[in-house]
């Protein structure tokens, strides 16, 4: 399985080139790599039905405990199916959605990532792993929201999902670390034994804290939620796979996943039980102020994801099972929801629901699909909407703590979801045609088989719950109820949560009738609403824009003897207090000095103040090119060919440089005031002593075992070579290398931008230049 | 301000060039055992194209090498990167140097000289590609 999910990976890379064979066909050959995944995830149902947990081992870095190892148990499965089942039919969706589009193959690439990212998430074992993929979903969501590249609310939208959910990233890591720390192991299922020894520990409360930070982020709960109806600047497939049925409930999933180890106290039912009922009442009431389609559909999936924290926040038994039931419904209709709003969009060629009406003449069937998948949301019988629903209201009324609010909030949230429903549902296709941007004809096939399938899910699954027992105990078993004996039917009789869907259903009603009104009466909260969340975030981004700005505006002031003093002086009080501060100096000195290597450091030094005092430019740096060469004569002297061969070619290549820059420099002269020379004579003076200082202390006296013993000692037998100073650089040390490479590669694209591109900005702001030269 | 060199310098350049990139392989290749590798071949190879382009200029370099500067450094950072997967098909931790022996030649065929290369690579790469855009911006200003 790990195999799989890496090499599609690679299949995804491979995108680009599987559209050069198979060009508008491609979604389709890709749809194989998801639907192999679930025919194998099917053939592991029955162990996972029998309450089996399969450990797929696999060690990664096991130096530190990273292991690749996948849990599938029954909520990872689930989990899992919905991933590659949805995910084959988006891609067959998407298809016919970006038809013809100049960037399928990128698309393509994105999204598949995406899918093996989400895979891995959902199966990984260890807390390491799980953050890996946890974090390559967002940055593909990142990809996916921007997609649209050239419209700027689309990048706009696309950061700031990025930065929302990254920054939970940050909160999570540091929560996982405490995890690990609190539970002493990295292994998911190991917590979740542990559960007594986490929540007892000291570092509950703040790891709790991270943790929630993260999946709340991560989930669009409140206040996060509002990156969520931004990020429908996606196209349809993706709000309808990464928006709906998989990735924001990446953040439910973690919550399932640790309720064993974390769930229970106090802090969490709470927590989780607030802000999840929070949210689905500002899902729901924000939702029904939309016109657009597809920000109708993201707000009530907010209102899902709130309902889904919730449900896990109650944390029994029943309100686990409905928890369950209420996943899978939502992807379900959700999925199909968004990929109808995707077809009403690309047929009519609007996505305003105000603006479209009887639609249900020119393409019937997609209103028949519309509304099975509508009427699953609106929670009516019989479908799996339905039992979520009721299901839902029964664990509220069954809540340990703040009952009558959560039980008030739930209510809100079921009749204007209801109402939301309706405005989806029903509003484009009854009534008259209207006319519309482009002229509506019935969906194509591919674009209508997936929604189709997903709403005869919900229909049979309602129908015939019994499909879902063992499926729903076997998920709950793994997300802390076991052994649940779980028995789902449709009908319950007359109780107490048929009594509020009814009332939930007349006020639904009332509000869809009513709802042009209401919007207009609720566009009056305007201003109040633009002091929400998302003002915060806002002004959170400009105040760091603004500091970024002073801070470089500060140390990045360009001139360089700034940074050389800046960084001199670090060094000097870092190496002085190390020094002087954390150990004894003990210096033995004996000057024993051969003529010529007195003439050799005669001739240094007279470069170095020769290039100090010179009044030309050239004469400066032939100074310093004297010194370079005594410097590669001292190499020479001290046996060190390698070192002072470097040394030769550095000036030489310096010559070079110069050549080519000299006559663009501006006139030499003196830029600084007699006290700043002095103050620069001091710094330097400093440093020389400080680093002679440090020379000599590490040359008497040996502390420490030399690691050049061993250098010299293994460079033949373990590295093979006899040039140590080669063996060290590609062998010993040769990551350190890898990281200078990349340095170097870094400092030749950025002197090639700051010439290239400056040059290009100039060209483009002097059309008919007057260049000032100054050849000094 | 670079124009073309003299005939001196043209002829001298046209002869030196080979030897220079010869020599510089030479350095890269005994690098494990003797002075050189990677790094300083990388150096000598620059200064070889730094000198056929002040004699013959820019556009004569380009033409000869074909490839962009900035292309030679992706590649050497490709192949350093490359470097390091034997060890992980062979199962030893990240980055372990794997040798192979070339039967007839003798030659000690390695992991390290495949990252010995990418490093030679980078080097001459990210010294052209500043280089090339000295000249390239100087140019520009000079058309003005």
């Amino acid at each position: 399985m790990q195999l799989a999910v890496l090499g599609g990976f690679l299949v995804a890379g491979m995108a680009p080139l599987l559209h050069h064979w198979f060009g508008a066909r491609t979604p389709l050959v890709m749809a194989l790599l998801p639907v192999s995944l679930a025919a194998w995830l099917l053939g592991q149902w029955p162990a996972i039905a029998a309450g089996e947990v399969l450990l797929l081992e696999w060690a990664w870095v096991p130096g530190l405990d990273i292991t690749l190892t996948f849990l599938i148990d029954g909520l990872a499965w689930l989990f899992a199916m919905l991933i590659t089942v949805i995910g084959a039919m988006v891609l067959v969706y998407s298809g016919e959605y970006l038809r013809g589009h100049r960037d399928l193959p990128r698309f393509l690439v994105v999204i598949t990532a995406f899918m093996m990212s989400m895979l891995g998430l959902v199966l990984a074992d260890n807390l390491v792993t799980l953050f890996v993929f946890w974090e390559l979903t967002s940055i593909t969501s990142y990809l996916l929201i921007g997609f649209n590249h050239t419209d700027l609310g689309a990048r706009k939208a696309a950061l700031q999902g990025l930065f929302v959910t990254v920054a939970g990233g940050l909160a999570l890591l540091a929560g996982f670390a405490m995890l690990a720390v609190a539970g002493d192991s990295w292994s998911l299922s190991e917590l979740a034994r542990r559960g007594e020894l986490l929540r007892d520990h000291a570092l509950y409360t703040p790891l709790l804290v991270c943790i929630l930070l993260g999946a709340f982020t991560k989930s669009a709960q409140f206040p996060f939620h509002f990156w969520l109806p931004n990020a429908m600047a996606a196209p349809t497939p993706v709000s309808a796979y990464l928006h709906s049925a998989t990735m924001v409930k990446a953040g439910v999933y973690l919550l399932a996943r640790l309720h064993p180890a974390l769930g229970g106290t106090d802090g969490w039912v709470i927590t989780l039980s607030l802000v999840g009922a929070l949210t689905m009442a500002t899902g729901a009431f924000l939702a029904i102020q939309q016109t657009n389609v597809k920000k109708l559909l993201a707000y009530s999936t907010v209102m899902a994801l709130g309902t889904l924290t919730m449900l896990i926040g109650i944390g029994t038994e029943a309100a686990l099972i409905a928890f369950v039931i209420f996943l899978l419904a939502h992807s379900l209709y959700k999925g199909g929801l968004f990929m109808m709003a995707g077809i009403l969009d690309h047929e009519t060629g609007t996505k305003d629901v105000t603006a479209m009406g009887g639609l249900r003449r020119v393409m019937p069937l997609t209103a028949a699909v519309a509304g099975l998948a509508a009427l699953s949301l609106a929670g009516l019988p019989p479908l799996l909407g339905f039992m979520g629903k009721e299901l839902m209201f029964a664990s509220v009324l069954e809540a340990s703590a703040w009952r009558p609010l959560l039980l008030l909030l739930a209510f809100t949230a079921a009749f204007l979801t209801l109402a939301v429903a309706a405005i989806v549902a029903l509003r484009p296709f009854l009534g008259t045609l209207r006319e519309t941007p482009r002229v509506p004809h019935e969906a194509p096939s591919a674009m209508l088989a997936g929604p189709a399938l997903l709403a005869v899910l919900s229909l049979s699954f309602g129908l015939v719950p019994g499909l879902l027992d063992s499926l729903v105990s076997a998920t709950v078993a793994g997300i802390g109820a076991p052994a649940a004996d779980v028995h789902l039917t449709l009908w319950h009789g007359v109780n107490l949560p048929l009594m509020l869907s009814l009332a939930s259903l007349l006020l639904g009603l009332l509000t869809y009738r009513h709802w042009d009104r209401l919007r207009a009466w609720l566009a009056r909260l305007d201003p109040l609403m633009a002091r929400g969340p998302e003002a915060g975030y806002e002004r959170l981004m400009a105040g760091m824009v603004a500091f970024a700005g002073w801070q470089t505006r500060m140390l990045q002031n360009g001139q360089l003897r700034n940074y050389l003093l800046t960084t001199l002086l670090v060094l000097v009080g870092l190496v002085g207090h190390a020094l002087l501060f954390r150990h004894t100096l003990d210096i033995e000195f004996a000057l024993s000095l051969y003529l010529h290597e007195a003439v050799v450091a005669g001739l240094m030094v007279a470069g170095a103040v020769a290039a100090c005092v010179m009044r030309s430019r050239l004469a400066a740096v032939a100074a310093l090119g004297v010194m370079g060469f005594s410097i590669a004569l001292t190499f020479v002297l001290f046996s060190a060919p390698d070192l002072a061969i470097t040394q030769l070619l550095v000036e030489t290549l310096t010559v070079i440089l110069l050549v080519l820059v000299l006559f663009r420099l501006p006139r030499f002269a003196t830029l600084s005031t007699p006290v700043e020379r002095l103050r620069d004579l001091a710094v330097a003076s400093l440093t020389g002593g400080m680093i002679t200082l440090l020379m000599l202390s590490v040359l008497s006296g040996e502390r420490l075992p030399r690691i050049s013993d061993y250098m010299v000692a293994n460079s033949q037998p373990l590295g093979k070579g006899h040039n140590i100073v080669n063996v060290i650089l590609v062998d010993f040390r040769a990551l350190d290398t890898l990281g200078e490479m990349f340095v170097l590669a870094l400092a030749a694209i950025g002197v090639y931008a700051m010439l290239r591109f400056h040059a290009a900005e100039y060209d483009a702001r002097h059309p008919v230049p007057p260049p000032e030269r100054d050849d000094g | 301000m670079v124009r073309s060199g003299t005939l001196i310098l043209k002829a001298a350049a046209r002869l030196l060039l080979p030897l220079q990139l010869l020599f510089s392989l030479f350095l890269l290749l005994r690098g494990h055992d003797e002075p050189g590798g990677g790094f300083i071949a990388g150096l000598v190879a620059a200064g070889a194209f730094a000198l056929y382009l002040f004699a013959y200029g820019l556009r004569a370099l380009e033409a000869m090498l074909k490839v962009s500067p900035r292309d030679l450094v992706a590649m050497g950072l490709l192949l350093g990167v490359l470097s390091t997967l034997p060890a992980w098909w062979v199962g030893d931790p990240f980055f372990t140097a794997q040798w192979w022996t070339v039967p007839i030649v003798d030659f000690k065929a390695s992991s390290p000289l495949v990252f010995d290369i990418g490093v030679y690579l980078v080097v001459v790469g990210s010294v052209l590609t500043a280089i090339t855009a000295l000249v390239k911006t100087d140019q520009q200003d000079d058309e003005r």
